[in-house]
């Protein structure tokens, strides 16, 4: 069974905001909403200043706090890729799951259910990147099943250094953000 | 030197700081863990084998935690989001979710609560209902069934007790909440909550004085265990650290020593001293208070750890 995830080229986002765009088309997320978003951190005291440019989403973590804190098992690690997704009729909005993610990467829909980034799951079954992966005009994303190691995602990860965000979070999280 | 940290995005309930739980949640901690307070009141009664005499409070306390219970899930009801699919946390078991583990210890509750206040009945339903009179003696007939039912009551208690603060604690996402002390801390302020309104309701002198008692005792050790809590952060992680500040400078400084610790422990608790001495006469003052700080234990932290984050080191922007 594939495990699927990112890899994004901090060198090459010029945080443009073309994924957050196309996420959005791709999957009709309501106005106010945002499944991913651009974050700048810039660490430094002037003129000594470094920031990085991130395109952040949910990250499909290996040990998912927003599962195991599911009253309902509507948040589940599904079979296909190991994604973390939502099942939307089973979903009582008890908001567990928000409170229990450190990335603070799930949002109430309006209609009531948790809501999130799937890694377009529905393209990926067909073959197809996720829409934010497609769009990129930097081509700053690699995706792709991190346990195949001849996988483009697996070959970018060894050869370059890369960091997970808030890894002392603990949720072993699946985006990595090449350095 | 701090990060600056600037996000493009603004969800609801998410940015600036999450805050996803208004009212509803503090008001069904507060009346889960005042009626686990109850649970374990009435049990001790129980065993103590005062079902054999008239007790104002065995009387009163298994009837009143329905009525709080019931408030309390409404309240929770009130704060789901997908409120016609409530029924789903009743087709599964989530071993891992306290939440799921919430949900049936609140079935078990209600049996166990019915059968407390079978044991004796207001004087009232007695009057009202032969079946009632006839099954109340025949429980008070047998020692081993009602001890039984008040050890269940006990253990219960506990279980929907600790409930309430590992509900929080186990959102690791929050580091305020991160501790395993908050189940405990939950636990002692509900059975002070319980052991405040029985010596506030109670007409008889010697539950007033029992009551007051065990008040005493236990907030005294509230006390203690929010020390323990405070030092955990402060000795914890960088993000830990944060979050104990939100309390020691931050901005839930006031509401936390002035309405919890002041207010809702000390000064009652000095009171209550004082009236157990016979320097002053016993005052509803401070069961009020007792109970209101009480309910404003919950409203802090639940507010509070809502706003602590893993990525509290960077200032954030949105």
């Amino acid at each position: 069974m594939a495990r699927y995830g990112m890899a994004i080229d901090t060198r090459l986002c010029v945080g443009c905001m073309d994924c957050v765009v196309a996420c959005k088309t791709e999957n009709r997320v309501p106005e106010g909403f945002n499944r991913d978003w651009i974050a700048y951190e810039t660490v430094g005291t002037f003129p000594t200043l470094h920031q990085e440019i991130r395109s952040e989403r949910c990250n499909h973590c290996d040990n998912p706090p927003c599962v195991t804190c599911c009253p309902t098992g509507a948040s589940h690690v599904d079979q296909f890729g190991n994604l973390v997704l939502v099942t939307h009729e089973e979903c009582i909005g008890c908001k567990a799951c928000l409170a229990s993610c450190p990335y603070d990467a799930r949002f109430i829909h309006p209609e009531g259910y948790a809501d999130k980034c799937t890694l377009c799951v529905h393209r990926v079954k067909e073959g197809l990147d996720p829409a934010c992966v497609s769009v990129c005009p930097t081509h700053c994303f690699t995706f792709g099943d991190l346990d195949d190691p001849d996988s483009a995602i697996s070959r970018k990860l060894a050869s370059r250094q890369a960091h997970p965000l808030l890894p002392a979070a603990g949720t072993k999280p699946r985006i990595y953000y090449l350095d | 030197m701090t990060p600056e940290l600037f996000i493009t995005r603004h969800n609801h309930l998410i940015d600036p700081f999450v805050h996803v739980w208004a009212w509803q949640i503090p008001v069904y901690l507060f009346l889960g863990g005042w009626v686990a307070g109850n649970m374990l009141l009435t049990g001790y009664f129980m065993l103590g084998g005062r079902h054999t005499r008239r007790s104002p409070l065995l009387s009163a306390l298994p009837g009143l935690s329905l009525v709080l219970l019931s408030l309390g899930m409404l309240a929770l009801f009130l704060d789901l989001e997908h409120k016609w699919y409530v029924w789903r946390l009743y087709t599964t078991f989530e071993w891992t979710s306290p939440m799921s583990w919430g949900s049936w210890i609140l079935l078990l509750v209600y049996p166990v609560l019915v059968l407390t206040w079978l044991v004796r009945p207001p004087i009232v339903l007695e009057d009202l209902s032969q079946t009632v009179e006839r099954i109340t003696t025949t429980l008070q007939g047998r020692r081993e069934i009602v001890r039984i039912i008040g050890v269940g009551s006990m253990v219960i208690g506990v279980a929907l007790g600790v409930y309430t603060g590992v509900l929080l604690s186990s959102l690791g996402a929050r580091p305020l909440w991160n501790s395993g002390i908050l189940g405990v801390l939950f636990l002692a302020s509900g059975v002070s909550a319980a052991a405040a309104f029985g010596h506030l309701v109670t007409h008889s002198p010697d539950e007033r004085a029992l009551t007051v008692r065990i008040d005493n005792v236990v907030l005294a050790s509230e006390l203690g265990i929010l020390a323990l809590f405070l030092l955990g952060l402060l000795a914890g992680s960088a993000p830990q650290v944060e979050a104990a500040r939100l309390f020691l400078g931050g901005p839930y400084t006031a509401p936390f020593w002035v309405f919890v610790i002041g207010l809702g422990i000390v000064i009652p608790l000095v009171i209550q001293l004082l009236a157990v001495r016979h320097w002053i006469q016993h005052t509803p003052i401070a069961p009020i208070m007792v109970m209101a700080g009480g309910l404003a234990l919950r409203w802090v932290i639940v507010s509070a750890g809502q706003v602590s984050h893993w990525a509290h080191g960077a200032m954030r922007i949105h």
